[in-house]
Parts: structure tokens; sequence; C-alpha cells
């Protein structure tokens, strides 16, 4: 049982691809062994910045050879097509045996296929690995066709037992497979000869190459936390930035180096944003004070002077980084602190999105809906308008324009520094949230109105002017937008009616980019939206004020009411996925939304939920079964009938006991189910639903629906009626599946 | 080895530079005679690296980038500054290795600093250009730009080159460590009459700070980008045969000089802040149209790898 190991030794392989390649060789060799007839007991693959390297261990020798009975031409057939058998199957004709088979005699051949050395499929399999390696990126070099993610060098590869390692022979464009490989580039410079897996890992070690990107990881992890520790102070984690260094050296030297004393001043975020993405440093924190203090390099390799060389280089170009963002913040704090003036100023000579105007137009935009929404999330609506107008003063900051990734947070420091109330500031670096689907929701009033606000306006504008997300395109993060709301109100609880935000933030849109209509049309409208809640009643108030609609007001009617549906239906979307995480099946978030008001997103979530939960209990079974029993009768009935029995049930024509304690139990269920509702208590308004299924059962058992009393039968299907409405209070329960 | 040992001054590192490459075998060209924003336009790196001819060039490249002005105040940003550049076609399977003998070459002992290939994809839109490779790191420091050209004006290129760029002040600043690259000494510290970069680069950046910025006009500029456009066109739009001597001239080069004159017209145009976002996109696509005719007809020629007619 042979150990097969292989090495594909490159110049310096991106850290961010490493892991994958890894994956990928191991996934396409062992899947090709297979394949090929082998069979192995277990298999690893690693990577470092110069080598992927693939170890596949307890090989079968070779592949089995295998006996396959054939079928050929009729006995009698042209010797053509004889012929054209034998060269196929790889047998002479004196090897041919007849059989009569039902359809008559037929020619066998029983066709041997060699099972094959591991040596030689290995030597097939690889070369097809390498040419069709999955790299997201790859290139040429020199003068040969050969594609890698950078310049091939060599390649190593060796079957080894007991008995001693061979060479797999085989050759891609000119690099033929051997048995030696390199240590570290500078500290064990020389080729080196291996004799199977544990001994390539040994010298590899030897020679100042750490093989497992996780052993480099802990490494690095280990001695940067103990060094922190030491002085005192402790790293600040980064998980992405640990990944990534450790894909960048081949042996780990963690060392730490102090940040010029006139840098500490600078925000915590500031440093940590530019060590990082510049230097790839870890930021290490002093506990006490929560100041960032020291940096952590990880150095490729030891150095005769403890890596003091290398230290005070790193400190010198931080020293350079830092000095440049110092003199951003100086000169912004200079512009912070006379009131942001000249950064709001200056937004107006950004261009947000062609159509829909500047970064102060769409400022301007949010800070009115923010006026709006306030009321709705107990935030005072002026200082909402007021946190939405500095909310983005800060893109126009030369630290933000350094660091596009600080927006927000440099905003509350220079809204901060310009005097604003700390839960203004905070709307700064808040009304972003949440961009991912994980990151923290907002909650403060204030910041809860102008995310609202930011998001909605994003939204509204590209509805207005189609540009709608499609299939995987979706430049402008709507969805990631969308869902932001979703969230914002979920974990907020908050009662929205949303299509009143659309429909006025529509009509801000629209106002600019239809020509034709009147500055003031669009101030009453949005005033009317205000009182009435929805478009099409402001519309029509406008008009009976106004007298007429001007051709432009009238365009804007035609438009928005459409796509207010079709952004609340894409919210539908976001929420069905949204949802989904939690578990709550989609045909159960179709019958929540098919009860109005499905524009108040924490309602439709309320009765999702409890549909979802009570269905997981035996009484949500009992309310289905209830609810379909009924229902499925009545619509045969009416559609038999060709008519309605929607005219309430009339209890004083029940006749038997059982229709009587139907009537009896709906009352009853009525009756507590209607307080229920008003307190949105779905559970317990199901739970009493639930209860009507033995007495609809029963009832079904004693009582023919179709009586041959006429007036009886009416009644009955009315009665079936009333509990199928009783029973879709909550929801659509004939949209539940199953 | 012998111990390396620390050049004094801005043009030791540079001459040290020009020696190595020497030895290696590459041709030391002279600077490009016109205004470019990096050593790449030079047409030894943008023609040569199109076609199977052979190549191994290297030089310096005074390069001009108006939008980086300073008025020579800060540390590290100029609007004039100089790139050394070696250009091999096809790359050398040992590149790296001769690449480290360079940085060994002027002063920089790898065995006590932390030399690193870190993943840095290059691209022009104005050469119409990419190619993948890595920012070069010492000690956290980017002193090189290490690329395998993979395109160049829209054409593959066959052979791959391999081509370096070392951004001279900043890697001789590190080497000579010097904190303000005007304070750096230019030639030996110890010459009769030293000099350092400051008087030699500090009152032409104020000047240029000032014309890049404030002064040039842009109406003239606008003239300049739309004539070397045209005249570029008017280049390559000649028949190849040339009627006066009857050989076939392809005129690649002076068509190309008309494709840089209009990059650093835009670029002066930028530093002037007078295009627009999306006008922005407009020029550089004109830019990479004319560097991508000239490249079509550069491997037209002799020079470019087609067969002699």
């Amino acid at each position: 049982m042979p150990d097969l190991l292989l090495e594909l030794f490159s110049e310096e392989i991106p850290a961010r691809m490493q892991g994958k390649a890894a994956d990928d060789l191991k996934r396409l060799v062992t899947d090709g062994l297979v394949d090929a007839g082998l069979t192995y007991a277990s298999a690893g693959a690693f990577a470092t910045p110069r080598r992927l390297t693939l170890t596949v261990e307890g090989l079968t020798d070779a592949s089995p050879t295998t006996v396959e009975e054939r079928r050929g031409p009729k006995v009698g057939a042209p010797d053509k097509a004889i012929e054209g058998f034998l060269r196929g199957a790889g047998v002479a004709r004196e090897d041919l045996v007849e059989r009569e088979e039902k359809k008559g005699a037929f020619y066998f051949a029983q066709v041997t296929t060699q099972g094959r050395p591991a040596a030689d499929i290995i030597a097939d399999l690889v070369p097809g690995v390498i040419r069709t390696f999955p790299w997201p990126k790859s290139m040429r070099w020199g003068a040969g066709s050969l594609r890698w993610v950078r310049p091939l060098q060599s390649i190593l590869c060796i079957l080894s037992d007991e008995a001693g390692a061979e060479v797999v022979p085989f050759e891609v464009d000119g690099f033929s497979a051997g048995n030696t490989t390199e240590g570290h580039r500078f500290m064990a410079p020389g080729r080196f000869a291996v004799s199977s897996f544990e001994d390539y890992e040994t010298k590899l070690r030897a020679a100042k190459v750490v093989l497992s990107a996780e052993a480099r990881a802990e490494t690095i992890w280990h001695d940067a936390t103990n060094m922190a520790f030491a002085a005192g102070l402790e790293v600040v984690e980064d998980k992405g930035l640990l990944a990534e260094v450790a894909g960048l050296v081949e042996w780990p030297v963690v060392l730490m180096g102090e940040i010029g004393e006139d840098f500490l001043g600078l925000p915590p975020e500031v440093l940590q944003t530019s060590m990082r993405e510049h230097q790839k440093f870890f930021s290490v924190r002093n506990p006490a004070t929560g100041r960032i203090e020291r940096f952590i390099t990880v150095a490729n390799r030891e150095t005769a002077d403890q890596g003091a060389t290398i230290i005070a280089g790193n400190a010198k170009v931080l020293s350079a980084r830092l000095a440049d963002a110092k003199f951003f913040w100086d000169n912004d704090l200079r512009i912070a602190r006379d009131g942001m003036g000249d950064w709001r100023e200056g937004l107006k000579n950004v261009t947000f999105e062609r159509r829909l105007g500047t970064q102060a137009e769409r400022v301007e935009r949010i800070a009115a809906l923010a006026r709006e929404i306030a009321p709705m999330v107990d935030a005072d609506p002026t200082a909402a308008e007021t946190a939405a107008r500095i909310a983005k003063a800060d893109l126009n900051s030369e630290m933000v324009y350094e660091f596009p990734e600080l927006q927000g947070v440099m905003g509350k420091y220079y809204a901060l520094e310009a005097g604003l109330a700390p839960e203004i500031a905070a709307v700064a670096e808040e009304h972003y949230a949440p961009l991912g689907p994980t990151d923290d929701v907002p909650t403060a009033p204030l910041s809860v109105a102008v995310a609202l606000a930011d998001k909605l306006d994003l939204l509204t504008g590209f509805w207005a002017i189609d540009e709608k997300p499609t299939g995987s395109k979706d430049p402008f993060a709507l969805r990631r937008a969308a869902l932001g709301v979703v969230r914002i109100v979920e974990t907020n609880g908050l009662r929205l009616r949303l299509d009143r935000y659309f429909d006025a933030q529509l009509v801000r849109h629209k106002g600019a980019l239809i020509e034709d209509v009147q500055s003031e049309e669009v101030v009453d409208l949005l005033r009317e939206i205000a009182d009435h809640g929805v478009f099409g009643a402001a519309f029509r108030a406008v008009v009976e004020t106004r007298g007429k609609a001007s051709e432009g007001l009238e365009t804007m009617a035609s438009q928005v009411p459409d796509k207010s549906d079709d952004l609340l239906a894409f919210f539908h979307d976001r929420l069905k996925v949204h949802l989904r995480s939690e578990n709550i099946r989609h045909d159960v978030i179709d019958a929540a939304l098919s009860k109005p008001p499905t524009d108040d997103l924490t309602l439709v979530v309320a009765r999702a939920r409890a549909l979802q939960a009570f269905l997981d209990t035996p009484d949500g079974e009992n309310l289905i079964q209830g609810y379909k029993r009924s229902a499925n009768i009545l619509a045969q009935a009416e559609e038999k009938d060709g008519v309605e029995y929607r005219y309430g049930a009339d209890a004083k024509f029940a006749e038997t006991d059982e229709e009587k304690a139907l009537f009896t139990a709906l009352e009853a269920a009525n009756a507590a189910i209607a307080p229920a509702m008003a307190d949105e208590r779905f559970a317990d308004a199901m739970a009493e639903m639930a209860k009507l299924r033995a007495p609809i059962d029963a009832f079904f058992e004693a009582v023919q629906v179709n009586a041959d009393n006429d007036i009886v039968r009416r009644n009955r299907l009315n009665l079936l009626h009333d509990i199928t409405q009783t029973c879709g209070a909550i929801a659509d329960l004939s949209r539940i599946e199953g | 080895m012998a111990e390396p040992t620390t050049p004094r001054s801005f043009q030791e590192i540079i001459l040290r530079l020009q020696t190595y490459w020497a030895e290696k075998g590459c041709a030391i060209m002279q600077p490009y005679d016109m205004e470019v924003g990096a050593g790449t336009f030079h047409p030894a790196t943008t023609l040569r690296s199109l076609g199977r001819n052979p190549w191994a060039a290297a030089y310096v490249q005074p390069s001009r980038r108006p939008t980086d002005g300073r008025y020579g105040e800060n540390p590290n940003r100029l609007q004039h500054y100089y790139q050394y550049q070696v250009l091999i076609k096809p790359s050398p399977p040992d590149l790296q290795d001769l690449y480290l003998g360079s940085l060994r070459a002027i002063g920089i002992d790898t065995d006590i600093h932390d030399i690193r290939f870190v993943e840095d994809d290059w691209e022009s839109p104005t050469l119409g250009a990419w190619g993948l490779g890595w920012e070069v790191w010492c000690d956290g420091m980017e002193v090189s730009q290490f690329t395998y050209f993979q395109q160049v004006g829209g054409h593959d290129c066959h052979p791959v080159s391999g081509e370096l760029t070392y951004g001279l002040e900043r890697l001789a600043m590190y080497v000579l460590g010097i904190d303000h690259v005007m304070d750096m000494p230019f030639n030996d510290p110890d010459a009769p009459i030293a000099l350092k970069y400051g008087d030699v680069f500090r009152q032409t950046e104020q000047e240029y700070s000032r014309h890049n910025f404030d002064t040039a006009t842009t109406d003239v500029l606008l003239k300049h980008f739309e004539d070397a456009e045209a005249e570029c066109k008017h280049i390559l739009d000649q028949a190849a045969d040339d009627p006066k001597t009857g050989k076939r001239i392809i005129m690649a080069h002076p068509a190309y000089d008309q494709a840089i004159k209009a990059s650093h017209v835009f670029n002066l145009l930028d530093a002037r802040g007078v295009i627009s976002v999306t006008e922005r996109q407009a020029y550089i696509g004109r830019v990479r149209a004319l560097t991508k005719m000239c490249a079509d007809a550069f491997v037209q020629t002799e020079a470019g790898g087609a067969d002699a007619a």
C-alpha cells in the first residue's frame, strides 16, 4: 500500500487563493484516482506561499483487472461488422463464442481490462490536473504555454512504501516530476530530496518551512497574544488578517513594535485600518485605556539581530503612513470644528447617480423622510433631520477619501468635534448599519430613523429610475438595503406602514425626474400623503383642491403606485429569504402575506412566526384539518351551485345537537378570538381556532351538509364559510401545503 | 558573496542598478525623451513587450504625475520622480533571484531584512495592459513592482515579458535612511559640491505644482489632446508602403509618441480638476484606443515580430 506525495512548487501564490487551491488539488487528484479504480485510506492537502502539497496514504498498488462480456453482431453478420467489433473489443476471431439469445444467435467476446499500476495512473492523471487547475486567475510566463497562478518552478511526485520511494515519471510543459524540493527562500536555500511525506514534512521544517497553514496561524496567534500579554497589552482579534498573514509566510516570526507617540491620539479605528490595510499589522491595545499602542508584524524569517532591523523598518514605514493619516485628521478637525460646512457644501459637487442627482440632494431627501419617520420610532423630528443632514458630511473629509471603509466612523468623531450631541453624532456611524446579514442593527431612535430613511431613499430612487437588481447583478446593493430595513423594523419591533414612506419618497424622486410637474404640487402631495397615508387618496385630494392636475402630476399618478407596489413585493421576497433562516416555511409566509396590511413587516413577521410555531404543534394540525375540511366542502358546493355562501349562518336553523354544538363553539371561539386578535396574541387566537376541530369533526360525522331542505343546506354552507373566516383571520390557510 | 556596502547617494543607487543589470545582460537604455506617467510608457517596454522577438532592457525613466505635486513639501510625494525599469522577454525562470540580486547590489542585506512577494495584479487602463505579479516588500515597505505581462495594447503577450519597476526615490530613501526626500544626498555627500535632492528639485516641484494645478491653460490642453489624437490616427492611416523610398515603413513609434502625448495632456487636465468622473472614463478609453492602434501597428513591423515582407 504505497503513499503518494505531490508538490507543485512555484513563485509566491496569493494568500487569499491558497486554501481553496489546496482543497481543489486534493479533490481533483483523489477523484481521478478513484475514477481510475484505485482506493486510498486518507488524503491531506497543504499550502504555503510557494507550494501546494498533497499526500495520499494507503493507495492501492494497482487498479483491478476487470473482465466484461460484450455482445457483438449476429452470427452470420457481414465480415465487416464482425471485424469492427473485434477491433473495438481488442480480441481475435477465434476468441469469440456463439450463444443463442431470444432474438437469435450472437457473437460474444470476453473483454479483459488489465489493471494498471498506480504510478501509471498518477502519471496520466496529474498533468491534466495541472493543466486545467481552477485558479481564479492564472497566467503564462516565459515562452511556455502552461498556465499557473504564478510561474511553476518544480514538481515533486513520489510513491513510497517500506521498500523506498520512486519518482512517478511524467512531464508537463518541460517540467519533469522529481523527488526534490526547496526550503525557505532565504533561510535555507538549495534543493533536497525526500523519500516520504513524513520525511518531506520533517526536512521542510528543518529547512524553515511550516507546511500547514493552520499550524502557522496558531503559532502566529499564540506568539502574538503571549508577546502582548507580557507587555500588559492585548492583540485586537482579526481572523481574516490572521489567515492572510499565515499565507504570506513559510516561517512565521512574530515581532512587536511601537507606534510613535505622535500618533497615539488618532482614533483607534484609523490606526487599526491603516495598519491592517497597508501593512498587514495586528493592532495591540491597552485594555485599561482602549488605546491602540503597539503593532505586531509577522516576518517570514529569523535574523541574527532578532528582528531589530525588520521592526525598525516596519515602524518607519508605519510612521510615514500614520503621518499621512495624522495630516488628514488634523486638516479634517479644522473643518469639523467649524461645523463641517465645507464638506456639506462640497456634497453639492459630488454626483450620487446621474439621474438621482448629487449627494447633497440625496441628503436633503433623506432628511425630509427621516423627519417623517421620526415620530413613529420615538425620535425627535428636528433632531432626526439635523442628524440626517450631517450623517454623510464625512464623505468629503480627507480621511474618508483615503480610507473609504472609515465612512461613518469618522463622521461620528467629526460630529462630536463640531459640538453636536452624542446621539446625533452616533447617527453618522449607525445609519449605514446593518451592512451584512449578521451585523448589529441600530436601536437608538435617531439612528433608526435616519438608517431607515437612508435605505428607503436608496431603494425608492433606483425604483424610480427602473434600476432594479436582476439575477446576480445588484451593483447598488439594493437587496442588502431592503434586508437592512427588514431587520431594523423587526429588531426594534417597529409598527410602520412602509407604503406611505415608499409613496412619499417616490414622489420626491419623481418630482425631480418628471420635468413638467410643479413644485407646489409636490409639496401638496407630500402633505396629503402625510395625512392620508397613501398616494391615491392624496392625489385625489390635491386634484380636488387645485382644480386640476398638471400633465407631470398625471404622469406621476400613473407611475408611483405601481412602483410602490413593486417595491413592496421586493421587500416581501427579502422577507422570505430572511425568514427561511428561521425555518419558517415559504408557504407559511405566503399565507401570512395574504392578509393585509402587508407593509407592516412586524405584523407580517409576527403572524408568520405564530403560524409556523402553531403548525409545529398537534393543535396546528387540528386547525389546518378543521379549516380544510370545511373549506373543501364549501368550495365544492359553491362551484356546483355557482353561488357564494357568505351571508352568515343562523343558529335557529340548526337541527342536530352536533350542529348546535358547532354554532356554540364557533360563537365562543369568536368571542375569545376577537380580543386576542386585537391584542395581536396570535398564538392564543389560533389555540381558540384549533378548539373547533372536535365540534367540526363531530358535525361532519353526524350531519349531512347537503340536506334535502334547501334552507337547512344553505345555512350549513354559510356556517362552513363562517368557520373558514374565523380560522383564516390570521393567515390564508388555503396556502398551507400538505 | 562580498558583504554589500551601503551606497551613499541617490545617484550611486542608480549607478549600481545600471551596472548590475548591464552585467546581467540587459541593454542599458536612456530615458525616453517625452513626458510619461511611468516607466512602462517607454516604447522599450510598451511596444517591445509585444511580438515574439526576445528583449532585455533596463533604464531610468523620469515620470510625471501632475496630481501628486505637493510643492516639494511632502516627504514622499512628487509630481516628477524617477522609476527604474527592467524588461526581459521571455521572462527568465530565475527572474526573482535576479531581482533579489539587484537589491543586494544596492546594499540591502537580505539576511537581516524581511523580503516578501505580496500579491498585486497590475493593470493599466490607458495602455490596455494587465499582468500578474507582486509588490515586493522590504520590512513592510513596497520597494518594487514585479509583473508578468499578460496583455499589452489589447494583444496577448507571447512570449511573456517580466517587468520590474523600482520607485527610485522611495527605495533610495529607505536604503539611505532618509525621512524627507528633499534631504536625500543626490551626489556623494563628501563631494566638493554636495547636492541634495532638494537642491536639484525643490524649486521645480514648486513651479510645476503651481503650473499643473492652477496655470496650465485648459482650453489649450484640450486642443492638444485632440491634436495628438488626430495626429496619431493620421500617422497610422498612412499606407505601409512609403511612396518615396518604396520601402514598407509602418510608423508605429511616431504614432505611439502621439499616444504618450495625449496621455500626459490628460494627466494635466486631471490635475487641473476639469475632468468629471464620467468624462474621466471616456478620456481613458480614448487614450487606450490610441495605444491599441499603435500596438496593432507595431506587431506588423519587424521589431514587432512580423515576418519581413
